[in-house]
Order: structure tokens, then sequence, then C-alpha cells
């Protein structure tokens, strides 16, 4: 049963929500209570843009219970224009046509349900950014 | 004064053409695409969903509106094909865009023409004062039973429209609604794919609501036909609204932009808010939109726009609608449709 934790995590899957340290202005994602830069325990929450660039990426062709129906998928770290990197899985492609350094850019998706009677969960995944 | 304050839409980019169903099924594809003005349509990844397209065609109205979600009083999603039988999708867009914990939400249900309704409903909360701001989206993943004709034109899509008292895109000038109980679609609960009533869904399905809201509102409003810079219908294929516009005196240039069916498909409730949309990325300030929605059961909604010098402003804050449709498609066989739309399954 992840409802609880799905839920919890809501703020950064659905809307991207990180925390900027009010000291020295780095950006955690997910938000953290203490900075691990400065120590400092104030934070701002700021939305991340969900743009940016493949960092490094790999190809799940084996995966996860949950996730077969999308075989294969890849799943990258994305190097977004705030400075920042974070994980995320990749959509709307061909994971063997992705390259790095690929301009991304992130959308609203079903990541994946818990059967078919259980919770849907909903996350941002990156698509290639085609303006569209 | 209340309109548009902001509108956007999400397309999914896989297409399936009528010819890969046709050629399963046996079917004449060169009378079917001549027959329902039909090409290709839309397919929805497999992880996109009525929610997803709502809340993504909706993050760009709001961009295009330029407001603070946390000011959206009301949200309603019109859909026939809500994620879950018991849950708000609203409760998932309102909570992606932050608009939540203030904000009234309800999911509407009316088969074709949920998103309108949703889009009535808010243009009426803004006049009345009772919220600042209301966000109305059709957004379907509509499925057809394999081999039926449905499956020809049942899409995917969502149109969202951010409704306002200021700052204006495009200003209501009235509606008027036509309703009747005529059962010429269903779904029952539990079943996988709708039901429908043949030949029956045109002349007094179609055709007598369509044409029962235009002459509503045209007499409402003192307007005729030729006053209107531009016009949509509902587009269950590409046949009928051609069929009664033209009867009706309304011309081509007209509904040039609007009439998104022949390679869209039918989006249903995002149906007629798309071409609304795709309306709004071409028009100039000060002109008159016609937009009247049908949805089976039966009923139609015609509302009157007037275009602002804002409009041209706001629309490149956002993808328009031709480039979602025509660029980046890619084009999927049979089978890889029917994994997609869940029609084949893997032992679980
Ligand atoms: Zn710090």
């Amino acid at each position: 049963m992840n409802v609880p934790k799905h839920w919890r995590e809501s703020p950064q899957r659905y809307r991207m929500e990180a925390g900027k340290c009010r000291k020295c202005e780095r950006i955690f994602f997910p938000g953290r209570l203490v900075c691990p830069e400065c120590g400092h325990t104030g934070f701002d929450m700021v939305k991340l843009s969900g743009k940016g660039k493949l960092h490094t990426f790999t190809v799940i062709r084996t995966a996860p219970s949950g996730f077969t129906d999308f075989a294969p998928y890849a799943v990258g770290i994305v190097e977004l224009d705030e400075g920042i990197r974070i994980l995320g899985q990749i959509t709307d492609c061909d994971p063997d046509s992705l390259q790095t350094g690929d301009r991304l850019t992130s959308k609203f998706r079903r990541m994946n349900d818990e059967g078919k009677t259980g919770m849907i969960m909903y996350s941002y995944k990156f698509v290639p950014d085609n303006g569209i | 004064m209340v309109g548009i304050i902001g509108y956007g839409t999400q397309i999914p980019r896989f297409r399936i053409k009528v010819e890969e169903i046709a050629k399963v099924w046996g079917a004449d594809p060169v009378a079917l695409k001549r027959g329902l003005n039909l090409n290709e349509k839309s397919v929805p990844a497999p992880d996109e969903d009525c929610a997803t397209l709502a809340v993504n065609a909706a993050r760009d109205a709001v961009k295009r509106a330029g407001i603070n979600p946390a000011e959206i009083g009301a949200v309603y999603v019109g859909s026939e094909s809500h994620p879950y039988a018991v849950k708000p999708t609203g409760t998932i867009v309102s909570e992606a865009l932050g608009a939540c914990p203030f904000v009234h939400t309800a999911d509407l249900e009316f088969a074709c023409k949920a998103g309108t309704e949703g889009m009535f409903i808010a243009l009426q909360l803004v006049k009345a004062g009772a919220v600042k701001y209301a966000l109305a989206v059709g957004a379907d993943t509509s499925q057809g039973a394999p081999g039926d004709a449905l499956e020809y034109s049942a899409s995917a899509g969502a149109a969202a429209f951010v409704m306002g008292a200021d700052n204006l895109v495009a200003e209501l000038v009235d509606t008027h609604a036509y309703m009747t109980d005529t059962p010429d679609f269903w779904r029952r609960e539990h079943a996988h794919y709708p039901e429908h009533g043949g030949r029956f869904t045109g002349e007094p399905a179609y055709k007598k609501h369509i044409t029962g809201a235009v002459n509503a509102i045209l007499d409402k409003t003192g307007l005729k036909p030729s006053d209107f810079n531009y016009m949509i219908f509902h587009q269950p294929n590409g046949k009928f609204p051609v069929q009664v516009a033209k009867k009706m005196g309304f011309t081509e240039p007209q509904y040039r932009y609007g009439l998104l069916t022949p390679t869209l498909g039918n989006t249903y409730s995002g149906s007629s808010p798309m071409g609304l949309a795709a309306t709004l990325d071409e028009a100039g300030p000060d002109e008159l939109i016609l937009l009247v929605s049908y949805g089976s059961g039966a009923g139609s909604d015609a509302f009157v726009f007037k275009t602002t010098e804002r409009l041209p402003e706001i629309r490149d804050l956002a993808p328009k609608v031709k480039k979602q449709l025509d660029t980046n498609k890619t084009y999927l066989e049979y089978g890889a449709y029917a994994k997609f739309r869940r029609k084949i399954l893997k032992p679980e």
C-alpha cells in the first residue's frame, strides 16, 4: 500500500516544489529540514521549471512490477535550468534515440497504479522538448 | 463583463490512421474516409489519461491567463473517461495546479458536452461574483468497441479555459442551452465500451440539438449566421458539423480553424472546446465566435464570444493547437494501438 507515501510526496510529484535555502540560496529537491551546505533551517518553497537537459540516463528493459507495460523506457538524471539535477522517467520517445544533452521538459503523467482496482499514481515525467 | 482570460490544450503525440483500423476489420477505408470526413485520430500514450491531459492543458491555460493558480476558486472537469468511477479528477487537477485548498470542484459528465458544461458553470460563477477565477476543462481518452464505427473516431485530447472578469481574451456575449432526453448513445456502469443508436444519432440527436441551440441563441442575441467571424460545432466526425453548418447558412471560412476532427478524431468532451482554442489561436481582436457543443443523451450548449485586444498578446505564451496537432506525430500500427488502449492485456 503506497497511498500514504505517494500522498506525502505529491507536492514534489504534482508541482515539482523544491526548497531554497534562505541563507546560501541552494535549491534542494525534495526540500530538506536542514541545509546540508550551511546548516540553515529556513527554506522558501520554489517551483522548479521542469526544463533542462539530459545529464545521463539508462534504459529499463526488464521493468519492475507495475511498470512492465511501459518497457523499454528511460530513466535519467536531468540538469534543470535552475542548476540542480533531478531523477525522472523519460517518456514519449524512443529510449534508444535519446542522447545526453537533449533538451527536455516536464509533463504530468501517470506513473503506475496498484492493480486494476487500486490507486493511480501520477507524477512529473520528462519528454523531449519539442515546444508542444 | 466576464469571459475567457486564458486557454490551453493537450493532444497526445500518437496517431492511428483510418486505413490501419479498417485493414484489421475488413472495412473499406476509402468509403469510411469519405463518409466520415476522417483521416486519422489521436491516441493517448499508455501513461496518459483524462487527468494528465487535463492538467497539462490547464497549466497552459493558467500560463496564458497570467494569474496565481491559488486564486482559482472553482475547477470543473468534464469527461466521460474520468480515471476513477469514484474520486474526482478535479481534485488531481486542482492539486497539480496549486489551486488547493480554497477551491470548489466537481467532475461533470454529459457524453461529449461535459467540457462546455464546465465552461457554462465557470462563466456563470464568475458573473455572479462567487469566485474571482474559475477553470473549466474538457478532457477525454474515449474508446469505441473494436470494429465499431466509433473506433475510427474516438480519440484523446483536452482543452482548458480560465474564466475571469478582467483581462479578457474573449468576452462572453451570451449563452443558451437546448436539452431533451434522447437515448442516442450510452455506456452502462462497468461496461467497457459504449453503445449507440446507429443512424438514430444523426437527425433526432446531433442535428436537432445543434440546430435548436443555434436558433435559440440567434433569437436571444439578435445575431444572424453571417454576423459571426468564426463558428465551432461539436465534431463527432468531419461530416455532421459541416452538413449542419451549411444548412444553417454558415460557410467554410467560418469553420476552417475550428474543424479539427479530420486529423484529430473526436476528443469527446474536448472536441468543441479544442475547436474554440484553435480558433482563438488565429482570430483577431473584436471578432465574434459561435461555439455549440453536443452531448449524447442529449443536449447542446451555445456560447457567443467576442475576442479582445489582449488575445494576440497572450496566444504565443503556450503551444498552439495546430502545432500540437501537426508536429511530432508518431503513427501506430493496430497491435501497438490495441496494447496502448488496453484492448489486449498481458496475463497478471
Ligand atoms: Zn544553505
